[in-house]
């Protein structure tokens, strides 16, 4: 039977277009140190280590645990490397929790980061590849057909995606780590922004971030820190192929039955009532009504609805994002581990300017390649 | 250490499967080299991909030279519906450490777990200089054959071994690699011969080095009664460990390896007599400071496949090091096996698995 296992400390850095003032090294150990002055243990209390990251030509360091290992004072203990494309930040601190649900591991730091900065991602997605039609268009190109494909089954009217652009800005605006703040943000400044990707306008997209997320992962007979830890009620992975005739990329079967299990696992049969926040991997306005639904937070074609509505925003009965998103620091390995990060802050009650009041039940989601990994976890007050 | 005062969930090495390891692969990319290794590596026990409930994979993307390299390569088992997976930018040995720490939680009875690569695409000495500190070391372009004949030099600085007996390590292992028809190098050339080549980097000769090796495999690990009904002789994981070191190589002591070492203690190598041991040592002069840490006497067999040194697949050398060794058990020449894989440059990163067969 599997153990229980718990986030009992957090760090992340402040994310930045250019972290110039530190090497990778720098950058993963300013998280990692973070997260274990928050469990209040030291280098030596770590049993294992688990990194993850996107693409390692995202900085051209290939394999780079190997480097990292002694920044991360893996030296003489396991350290375990995740690759799962734009969910990697999920699936790493997934990877670390089975270590500790599995009873090998007491206490396993797990890490995540990019430094894009240090080279191009946009170059670094589109590198020509044998027999592969040339994209050269990055993330955004090859979502925006899909958000097309979405308006036109949904019905959504056009000032959705910008609504969700400026509530995202507006929430970071509570958290002192995130990359973008944007005092001034409104619908005509997205409005007024260029056109990159139609229908995402610049401030529709996410920025590309240098940063790091840290966790401290614990089992019951190992906790400590200030805070009460977050408990891990759920936790799955699902995959699916890239392409296929007939497969909806706009509401794919992966996320649902991602949800599905992490749901059962959990107790959770209604996601609005039940969750009193939610971090999803929305790195373009629009895959917040996406999200909404393929994760079941309303019904189909109704995702729009729900942010128009408010219902997403701080004040919201369901926010999502409250500590900015993706839309607001996206160093890409860490951003699917800062989603799973920001909802244990928010169960911990750790949250600060944008803690939810009386969060006790939240989940974190995070997806990637082309929408087809998705990782997901729920993380509560409460010992299930 | 928590790990010792643990249960371990028997898992079973149900399947094992490789590709044939040759010098370069023009005629196939990376999903149609590794569809027929899925292929086999299900029908040898008569499953399907609907029997596994989790699949794990090792790569690395700068072999294509391009990102997301695993993502495509899915095709090659076709995960839909949507399936519980994952993917690690390592060996596929730790893929398949992986899949086994799910396995503990008793929650789910069986994986798949596969890696490719083919290391023909690029300069590959080139290519693992990239793994190097990026501000202070790969900047220089130590390449990893330099890297490795200090740590061969070392050995003969300090005594330890000669230059014969790196000779004698590739002489024993291309002959091993006769009965291994999947190897890519196969040849009785009697270490005299071998030590008339030339140096590539002193004092490491040609023989001493690996081939270049295109090539995949894949494992079926299972555990409860799917073990039992898919194997008539099961052969179990007992222990397993994987242990890291600095990567300052000026800190490390070169002709050791501590962290194999440790990786060995807590897989419990020692409780019991190993009759055969498959390790991952690319340079023919690792592998006696494998055999020193691991503890393994003279009675040991070591690499009866050949080893790296026949057959050198790049993510999955070591993978293929814990199929040798369980099908070693399967067919009965061995009770109990270690295998061993390693990562980073001069085996900074070693994990230890090992293998026993049931009844």
């Amino acid at each position: 039977m599997a153990e229980r296992c718990a986030v009992i400390g957090v760090g992340q850095t402040h994310h930045k277009a250019k972290r110039d003032d530190v090497s990778i090294a720098g950058l993963v150990r300013e998280a990692a140190k973070m997260a274990l002055a928050d469990a209040d243990l030291t280098w030596s209390d770590i049993d294992a280590v688990v990194i993850g990251k996107a693409p390692d030509m995202f900085e051209g360091n290939m394999m780079p645990e190997i480097y990292l290992a002694p920044a991360l004072g893996a030296v003489g203990k396991p350290m375990f490397r995740v690759h799962t494309a734009g969910s990697v930040g999920g699936s790493t601190a997934l990877v670390a929790a089975h270590l500790v649900s599995s009873g090998i591991h007491k206490r396993v730091l797990t890490v995540a980061y990019e430094k894009q900065s240090d080279s191009d991602a946009m170059w670094a997605l589109s590198v020509p590849q044998p027999f592969a039609a040339p994209l050269l268009a990055g993330a955004g190109g090859y979502f925006a057909p899909h958000i097309r494909a979405y308006m036109r089954r949904s019905g959504a009217p056009d000032h959705i995606g910008r609504m969700v652009a400026v509530k995202d800005r507006k929430n970071a605006m509570r958290n002192p780590y995130a990359h973008l703040h944007l005092a001034d943000i409104d619908m005509k400044m997205v409005e007024d922004s260029m056109m990159l990707w139609d229908p995402l306008r610049y401030l529709e997209a996410c920025p590309s971030s240098d940063g790091a997320a840290a966790m401290v992962l614990a089992a019951e007979d190992a906790l400590s820190g200030a805070y009460p830890p977050a408990w891990v009620h759920g936790m799955a992975m699902r995959s699916e192929p890239t392409m296929f005739a007939g497969r909806d990329q706009i509401n794919p079967q992966a996320g649902r039955d991602c949800s599905a299990d992490v749901y059962a696992q959990a107790g959770v049969t209604d996601p609005r009532a039940q969750f009193d926040c939610a971090e999803v991997y929305v790195p373009f306005s629009w895959y917040e009504p996406m999200w909404l639904e393929n994760l079941g937070f309303c019904e189909l074609g109704d995702g729009w609805k729900l942010t128009e509505s408010g219902a997403t925003a701080f004040d919201g009965d369901i926010p999502w994002n409250p500590s900015g998103g993706v839309l607001s620091s996206n160093p890409i390995g860490a951003s699917g581990m800062l989603r799973f990060l920001e909802v244990a802050m928010q169960v911990r009650g750790q949250a600060g300017e944008h803690q939810v009041e009386g969060a006790r039940l939240a989940l974190g989601q995070a997806y990637g390649g082309g929408s087809q990994f998705f990782a997901m976890w729920v993380v509560g007050s409460d010992r299930p | 250490m928590s790990a010792t005062a643990r249960v371990v969930r028997p898992v079973s090495v149900a399947s094992f499967a490789q590709s044939q390891n040759v010098r370069r692969d023009d005629e196939r990319n990376e999903v149609e080299g590794l569809m027929p290794v899925i292929a086999e590596v299900f029908g040898n026990i008569g499953i399907t991909k609907d029997d596994v409930d989790f699949i794990c994979s090792g790569s690395t993307d700068y072999l294509i030279g391009g990102p997301f390299s695993f993502v495509m390569a899915l095709d090659a088992v076709g995960v839909w519906p949507p399936r519980s997976e994952s993917h690690v930018e390592m060996d596929g040995a730790w893929a398949l450490y992986e899949a086994w720490v799910l396995l503990q939680e008793g929650e789910i009875d069986a994986a798949l777990v596969y890696s490719f690569g083919r290391s023909s695409l690029g300069d590959l000495n080139e290519i693992l200089t990239l793994q190097l500190d990026p501000y202070y070391e790969a900047p220089l372009w130590p390449d990893i054959v330099s890297l490795s004949a200090l740590q061969a030099q070392a050995m003969i600085d300090a005594g330890t071994a000669t230059e014969a007996d790196f000779a004698a390590v590739a002489s024993r292992s291309r002959r091993d690699a006769l009965a291994n028809p999947k190897a890519q190098v196969r040849k009785d050339v009697p270490p005299e011969v071998l030590l008339q080549d030339d140096y590539v980097v002193a004092p490491l000769r040609r023989h001493a080095l690996p081939p270049v090796t295109d090539g995949a495999a894949a494992i079926v690990l299972a555990a409860g009664d799917k073990a039992t009904a898919w194997s008539e002789r099961p052969v179990w994981i007992t222990g397993f460990d994987h242990r890291m070191e600095t990567h300052a190589l000026g800190a490390r002591d070169l002709t050791t390896s501590p962290s194999t070492a440790r990786a060995a203690e807590v897989a419990g190598v020692a409780s019991g007599k190993v009759d055969v041991a498959e390790l991952h040592a690319p340079f023919a002069h690792q592998e006696q400071i494998l055999v020193e840490a691991l503890g393994l006497d003279d009675s040991v067999v070591i690499n009866p496949s050949g080893g790296a040194l026949a057959a050198n697949p790049i993510m999955s050398a070591g993978l293929i090091r814990i199929g040798e060794a369980a099908e070693r058990i399967r067919s009965g020449r061995a009770d109990r096996a270690v295998a061993h894989a390693t990562s980073g440059p001069c085996l900074q990163q070693n994990l230890v698995c090992v293998l026993e067969g049931g009844a």
